[in-house]
């Protein structure tokens, strides 16, 4: 059995959103955006390298819409 | 305002008929007509925990799941609020949003004494100590059914918990059971946002257990009867009967009571089909279209998955050939558009556009683009709700384009059929009602 290790997804609470667009310019990697102006966020962990750009799309959030949920996921 | 009271289909005495069998053998839905039938409820003297787990055990080995929609596992529902140390609320749901169905009138109307016998043996198992019995406010016959069976209890000495009927704003979401949860709690009955799938739910950290009533009338009658006697009929893994509203080119539209397994075509034919059908409704408004060439098809959750198809609200709504799939799609679309609870951006501006591009098609007004731009946001919607109203009309939707893809071409291509002039065959509540913003 393989050690567990754990990843990060972010994820939106679409009440609160109210489609700013802040987490879509700084996370285009992670975040699109609908034909609204509401964030689609791609599916699957964060990318290591995208975490701190993660956590400054939520922490700059006007609605405080995003979050980052941790989710098991079994190591390498 | 639809306040018809519904009929149970009079001249479908099924086979198997269980939860309305006070109703059709008595012709009554007083308390002599249900005592007749059923005889007093098997409730404990005082609090009895050996009694409550039995109960529980039982509904758990009679295979019930709810009749609500979801089709979750109730004895796996009624565990997860025993374990706490308040004393939950138990809360009735019989709102029934769903403009196609009438089974929770047909039970309130025909056997209330059922369902409230569930409720009360549902309470006592769970240690709730009162019981707020869901009503929607547009639905005033229902809720003085209920007042007129709780004063026949109260007379008899047959009622032990304090139980209030409750009167939420009826829209279609409101039964949504956090939206029903959210107004209890003295707020708007809007869905709430759980981040965590099935978090519980509470008012002010009182565990709330949600049920609908015809889950509650299936327990009332395992308690009389034990697991064995609930299994005896319906699939060994989806057990029981169901109740189902039939509507369409039928001579007997209304709520019949069919073993889980029938043949969707042989519920068709015992509600008697008048005219050839073209399709047949699933579930309800966020259900599935099904071709009639699949008509034949059992109705229990794992044939009916295999169709792309869920029990859902129990709504079989046939639309016979001579009626246009994609204008009915278009209405119901435009009516589950308005039905938003304005929370969600994707549900509030994706639903609205997803219903025009359908009635752009249906009257065929639309551009050479409108079924690839339906298509695709149809696509951006799915999943991005709160609750999964969107996701229903996706489904319905997506079903739409399948069963009626030939009908879509057509319309594309510029050539309408008159089916949208048609009086509507699937029943949408004026708009007047929908158009107001009442959520409290």
């Amino acid at each position: 059995m393989p050690i567990a290790s754990f990843s990060y997804r972010l994820r939106v609470n679409p009440i609160a959103c109210d489609a700013f667009g802040y987490c879509a310019e700084l996370i285009p990697e992670i975040v699109l955006r609908d034909e609204w102006g509401y964030p689609i966020l791609r599916e699957g962990p964060i990318p290591p390298r995208l975490f701190e750009l993660a956590q400054r799309a939520v922490r700059e959030c006007p609605r405080r819409a995003l979050f980052i949920e941790r989710i098991a996921s079994t190591g390498p | 305002m639809t306040t018809t009271e519904p009929q149970v289909a009079a001249s479908l005495r099924p086979r198997a008929s269980r939860v309305l069998a006070a109703w059709h053998e008595t012709g009554r839905s007083d308390i002599d007509g249900h005592l007749a039938t059923h005889g007093s409820m098997p409730l404990p003297r005082r609090r009895d925990g050996a009694w409550a787990d039995r109960l529980v055990e039982d509904v758990g080995a009679a295979g019930l799941t709810g009749r609500g929609g979801a089709g979750f596992p109730t004895a796996r529902k009624l565990q997860s609020v025993r374990s706490g140390h308040r004393h939950p609320l138990l809360a009735v749901n019989a709102m029934e949003g769903e403009p196609a169905s009438h089974k929770d009138r047909a039970l309130l109307s025909g056997v209330p004494h059922l369902v409230l016998d569930g409720a009360e043996l549902v309470a006592t198992a769970i240690g709730a100590r009162e019981i707020a019995v869901c009503v929607a406010d547009d639905r005033n016959d229902s809720a003085k059914c209920v007042r007129t069976a709780l004063s026949e209890r109260a007379r008899a000495g047959l009622s032990r918990l304090p139980t209030r009927v409750m009167r939420p704003p009826g829209r279609y979401v409101t039964g949504e059971e956090s939206a029903l949860v959210a107004w209890l709690a003295g707020g708007a009955a809007h869905p709430q946002f759980r981040a965590t799938k099935g978090t519980p739910l509470t008012i002010r950290r009182q565990p709330v257990l949600v049920q609908s009533a015809e889950t509650l009338a299936h327990i009332a009658l395992i308690a009389r009867h034990g697991p064995e006697w609930f299994r005896s009929v319906g699939p060994p893994d989806a057990p029981g009967t169901c109740l189902v509203t039939v509507s369409g080119p039928v001579a007997n539209p209304g709520v019949c009571e069919v073993e889980l397994g029938t043949p969707m075509a042989t519920i068709l034919e015992r509600a008697g089909i008048t005219a050839p059908v073209s399709a047949l409704l699933v579930g309800g408004y966020g259900g599935t279209w099904l071709r009639s060439g699949l008509l034949h098809t059992p109705y229990a959750p794992g044939p009916l998955k295999t169709v792309a198809c869920a029990v859902g609200a129990g709504v079989l709504a046939a639309i016979p050939t001579s009626s246009c799939g994609v204008s009915e799609t278009a209405r119901v679309a435009t009516y589950m558009a308005n039905e938003s609870a304005g929370q969600c951006g994707p549900c509030v501006f994706g639903l609205h556009a997803v219903a025009q591009d359908l009635v752009q098609l249906a009257r065929g007004e639309n551009d050479s683009q409108a079924l690839n731009r339906l298509t695709l946001r149809l696509g951006t919607v799915e999943g991005r709700g709160a609750c999964g109203h969107p996701d229903g009309v996706v489904r319905l939707v997506r079903s739409a384009l399948s069963v009626f893809a030939g009908d879509f071409a057509d319309h594309a291509r510029h050539r309408p059929c008159t089916g949208w002039n048609h009086r509507p065959i699937l029943p949408v509540p004026p708009s007047a009602a929908t158009a107001v913003g009442r959520w409290r």
